[in-house]
């Protein structure tokens, strides 16, 4: 009898990175199905071109040009094209789609090494290559509900970010209850606050993420929107503040390593966020101030380690 | 056209103050270096092997120049031509070398030793040595996972897919030692190299019995070679023979007499090679 | 209740104690034992017998080589028939001294163990001196029976200038599988607490707390109504979390402190022992017997029987195995002590040393590990270290040989628990890859 051999420990959790990657796709499943109810044909249409482009450049490029064995099974390329659709309005053509989609595949992720590699979200910098590429097409949402079977021919009308930057409504006319269940406009998956929610709770009750990240984004946006003069809770519940906070900036590979990292991360994607969107021209900064914090995550990784049993380590040795 | 203007004035005066800002802190913070450095930089092979006993070529090149005298100041890689144009460059007299290579002191191939186990982890001959004693047969011989052949930079050697042995190359090895030190058992022994080196291939230190029944060309050793050899240069230590190439003469009699077939040689290169390190 | 644990990281692997609660079943003395010289931390023993030589169960064949070593006894009587190389469960080689008993030794043997009465009364104990007594346990050549086998009486010794403040008496047993802690506490509870107070005047302190997982109720009742036996033993509930039986982790549980990095903890003043060094304590204390058997765990999810049993060192590990029903058919890997930080073997003809807490058998499935994919860096394996480390970073300076910055990332800290390749969904193979960055960094200090 042959024995096998290896080092400690000889058991294993049982935990998988595709286990992981399938839980995210199954908590972003809430917030599509509200896209679907609100944006009809065209969440659906844009969804599906995302994630078939997506997993289908990865596999072009794994097989074609690395030769390496696919590696589509790992669910983060269908992440990545689901993401992507998330930020997209509904009235997208679907051509602007593919670039955006082979743009976060090719450029973002493959190019530095496939998973684990990339230092971008790669569904981030999809959208932000897209709005800087297509601002028209990127910032004309189709109004909810009454949409349901137009595609790219949607009545369009202005986010609610954006009417208050051009001093089109007050403040005081926001309702809390319909932005909740989602009936202003907006991308795909940002459009219901409760939807988002669920998905977190069942990120969190499986164990797939920590908190750390989400809710110091949340709480940093609120904090910094009442000190700017704004209002917190339009701040935190309008755009695409939750779904960046939940599904965008708690992507392992680019977001910080330790508990301190993460909050720090959260913290200045919170405040970045505040700050675009109060004087810059774009009225929504969340996807600006992940990108922005994504690049500074090796340094964070360097100046946040964890404590170490039995030793005082001084922070940024 | 006043726009125009105004940027190419800008721009070219930003361009002056720029150049002449570069141009003071290059002439004020120049570091004179000695031309030979880099002369003799472009004679070394430019592996940073270490073999020289500096830290990379360049700091070999330095100690070059500041010494005054090159004995025992040898870079294994560029060999004893190299060395000579290096003493002409600094006006020393060079220390010569006679070339040294590695030599594996184990020939337990794949058919000669008995699988024990499946390792499953990462392929490092080094870790695997820390956690068991291998997965073949004889815990003295050579593990086979190539941590020899990942250190080397002269891509020397190469795990032969027969034996699953390292082979190394005679003509590309420095004897720089990389793997020498890396290797986890200490079976890579650097010796220097003659038209024909003769030595043991084996370092397992058991007695007969429990040699041969680890791997069927184990040296067990039995003496014969050390009676065999007219030049006294054969030792017996930890039940293992071993050659001293001070006193071998290359006749070979050890080779034809070892029961087991431990005893190899090692050519200096194949024929169609220049040997350049014979004087 | 208080449960005590750790803070920092940790692990909750499938328990899969199969033994709890069962009853440590007796071994017959075997007619030949294989006595290794190197069972524990230090310098493997001097052999002061020759072969043919006549020996006596209990008596010395090998002194301790130096201050860190210890001395070796033989298990039975008989006759040296060799002393040489055997073969370790690992595959390594070291040397042993082979011990065969002719019937009428073995006999004797038996009437030895059962005639067998204290060779000192309370009162006689009570008048001990702390070298007395670290004298006798060092005579009796009591190692830590927790697996690391450093020998007992250099970790009662402290350090000049330090004189021990606390004992703490390790019954954790965090390790899944492992019960043999387990059934010693439940069924020797008394002589634990005897051996406790033992180790308690040797080291000269007058506090000791014996940390228990909550995972064992049974142990903490019979461990906590023993404990009135003598004055300053307090048991403390631990919480059942992997790695609270390491040293440094059960200390920060149920002290508080931390032990500084790079020193051991009795320069802190503090000395760890396990309940079965306890137990061997109060067996040479009391009964004048050195160690020469120890309690093992033989489990596995495929096991016939599978069981704790008492065993005299020097049992060859596969005779062991037979009592439990055998080898599993389909066996993949037997592991030598816990399955977290255990070593794989690839041979069940070895005699057991005195450090061996367990075998465990892992079928062909559970042999081979999940494919490595691409670290992601979730981050799980900093989160669950116990000491603070960033396991990604060590393994990546393993896997890429970048020593300088393992030692600057205090790869000297580790503790090799293997929570981090337990934890990792790529199923990198992060501690194979830190054990070859501190054998680099070892060799490189060579």
């Amino acid at each position: 009898m042959k024995l096998t051999i290896s080092g400690s420990p000889h058991i294993h959790s049982g935990r998988t990175t595709s286990g992981d990657m399938w839980r995210v796709v199954i908590a972003l499943i809430p917030a599509f199905i509200a896209g679907l109810y609100f944006f009809g044909i065209g969440a659906a249409i844009v969804c599906a071109t995302s994630v078939a482009t997506c997993v289908l450049t990865e596999y072009l490029i794994t097989r074609f040009m690395l030769k390496r064995p696919s590696t589509i099974k790992d669910g983060s390329a269908v992440i990545t094209g689901i993401l992507l659709a998330m930020n997209l309005p509904s009235n997208i053509p679907f051509w602007i789609v593919i670039i955006g989609a082979v743009f976060s595949i090719a450029i973002v992720k493959m190019a530095f090494g496939g998973l684990g590699c990339n230092i971008f979200n790669p569904a981030i910098a999809g959208r932000v290559f897209l709005l800087i590429s297509f601002p028209m097409q990127m910032t004309s949402w189709p109004l909810p509900v009454v949409n349901q079977w137009n595609y790219t021919d949607a009545a369009t009308g202005a986010t609610i970010l954006s009417k208050i930057k051009l001093g089109e409504m007050a403040t005081e006319q926001f309702d809390i209850v319909s932005k909740t269940l989602g009936e202003a406009g907006g991308s795909i998956g940002e459009i219901s606050f409760a939807a988002i929610i669920v998905g977190f709770i069942f990120l969190l009750v499986t164990k797939t993420i920590k908190w750390y990240i989400p809710v110091s984004i949340v709480a940093t946006a609120a904090f910094f929107s009442l000190l700017v003069g704004g209002n917190p809770i339009i701040e935190v519940m309008s755009g695409g503040l939750l779904l960046g906070a939940v599904f965008m900036a708690t992507d392992y590979v680019t977001s910080p390593m330790t508990k301190g990292g993460m909050f720090f991360y959260g913290i200045m994607i919170g405040l970045i966020t505040i700050i675009i969107r109060h004087w810059g021209v774009y009225p929504e900064g969340v996807s600006f101030a992940i990108l922005i914090m994504n690049g500074f995550t090796p340094l964070i990784n360097r100046m946040f380690k964890p404590t170490l049993y039995g030793k005082r380590r001084a922070v940024g040795a | 056209m006043s726009i125009i203007l105004s940027s190419t004035i800008l721009l070219g005066t930003l361009g002056l103050v720029s150049a002449v800002v570069l141009y003071v802190i290059a002439r004020r913070f120049s570091v004179q270096e000695d031309p030979r450095i880099d002369q003799i930089v472009s004679l070394l092979p430019g592996a940073n092997c270490g073999g020289c006993g500096y830290n990379g070529c360049r700091d070999f090149a330095v100690a070059c120049c500041n010494s005054t005298s090159l004995d025992s100041m040898v870079c294994p890689g560029a060999g004893d031509i190299a060395m000579c144009k290096i003493s002409s460059i600094v006006g020393l007299a060079s220390s010569t070398i006679s070339k040294r290579v590695a030599t594996l002191r184990c020939n337990g191939s794949i058919d000669r030793r008995k699988p024990v186990a499946n390792f499953d982890g990462i392929v490092s001959c080094r870790f695997q040595n820390t956690i068991s004693g291998g997965t073949l047969s004889c815990v003295y011989g050579c593990l086979g996972c190539g941590d020899c052949v990942s250190v080397c930079r002269w891509n020397a050697i190469s795990i032969n897919n027969l034996t699953r042995l390292p082979e190394i190359n005679n003509a590309a090895c420095t004897g720089c030692g990389a793997c020498s030190d890396i290797c986890p058992r200490n079976l890579i022994e650097i010796t220097p190299l003659k038209r024909q080196s003769i030595y043991v291939a084996c370092s397992n230190c058991d007695k007969a019995k429990e040699a041969m029944s680890a791997c069927k060309s184990a040296c067990i050793g039995c003496g014969k070679c050390k009676r065999t050899c007219t030049f006294d240069a054969i030792v017996i230590r930890d039940n293992h023979a071993w050659i001293d190439q001070s006193k071998c003469r290359s006749c070979g009699k050890c080779i034809d007499v070892c029961p087991t077939g431990a005893i190899h040689v090692s050519e200096l290169y194949s024929d169609n090679q220049t040997v350049t390190t014979q004087r | 209740m208080k449960l005590f644990s750790f803070r920092k990281g940790g692990i909750h692997p499938p328990e899969k104690k199969l033994t709890a609660g069962t009853a440590i079943i007796e071994v017959n003395l075997p007619r030949q034992v294989s006595v290794l010289l190197s069972q524990h931390i230090g310098a493997p023993a001097v052999p002061c017998v020759a072969k043919n030589d006549v020996v006596t169960r209990g008596q010395k064949i090998a002194f301790a080589n130096g201050f860190v070593s210890a001395h070796i006894h033989t298990p039975i009587s008989g006759k040296v028939s060799s002393i040489g190389k055997i073969t370790r469960p690992d595959g390594t080689v070291a040397d042993a001294i082979t011990v065969t008993a002719e019937d009428s030794d073995h006999f004797s043997d038996l009437q030895m163990i059962g005639d067998a009465a204290p060779v000192r009364t309370d009162r006689e104990i009570d008048v001990l001196t702390s070298h007395d007594l670290i004298d006798i346990i060092k005579d009796a050549g009591i190692v830590g029976l927790g697996g690391a086998a450093f020998p007992t009486h250099v970790k009662l010794t402290p350090p000049t200038g330090i004189s021990f403040d606390t004992l703490i008496i390790n019954g954790a047993e965090c390790e899944p599988y492992l019960t043999c802690d387990d059934a010693i506490m439940r069924t020797q509870a008394n002589d634990i607490i005897d051996g406790v107070y033992y180790l308690m005047k040797a080291a000269g302190v007058s506090r000791a707390v014996i940390g228990i997982e909550n995972n064992k109720p049974e142990a903490i009742r019979a461990i906590s109504s023993a404990s009135h036996r003598h004055d300053g033993i307090e048991v403390a509930v631990c919480r059942t979390k992997y790695p609270q039986g390491s040293e440094k982790q059960l200390i920060k549980a149920l002290t508080g402190k931390e032990i500084p990095s790079g020193t051991i903890p009795s320069a802190s003043g503090i000395v760890v022992d396990n309940v079965a060094t306890a137990l061997a304590v109060y067996h040479a204390v009391k009964w004048g017997i050195p160690l020469i058997e120890r309690v093992i765990t033989v489990s596995g999810d495929k096991l016939q029987r599978p069981l704790n049993a008492r065993v005299p060192v020097g049992t060859l590990l596969s005779q062991i195995v037979e009592l439990a029903g055998g080898i599993p058919d389909d066996t993949g890997k037997i592991v030598i002590g816990g399955p977290m930080m255990g070593k794989a073997a690839i041979t069940l003809d070895s005699p057991l040393v005195k450090g061996h807490s367990g075998i465990v058998f892992f079928d062909k499935d559970e042999a081979i590990r999940k494919e490595p994919c691409p670290c992601v860096r979730c981050a799980r394996c900093v989160e669950v270290c116990p000491m603070g480390l960033e396991p990604y970073l060590l393994s990546l300076c393993g896997y890429h040989g970048e020593k300088e910055l393992a030692v600057e990332s205090n790869i000297s800290d580790c503790i090799e628990c293997g929570s981090c390749t337990w934890i990792c969904p790529s199923s990198c193979p992060i501690l194979d890859n830190i054990r070859l960055a501190k054998s680099l960094i070892k060799n490189s200090k060579k």
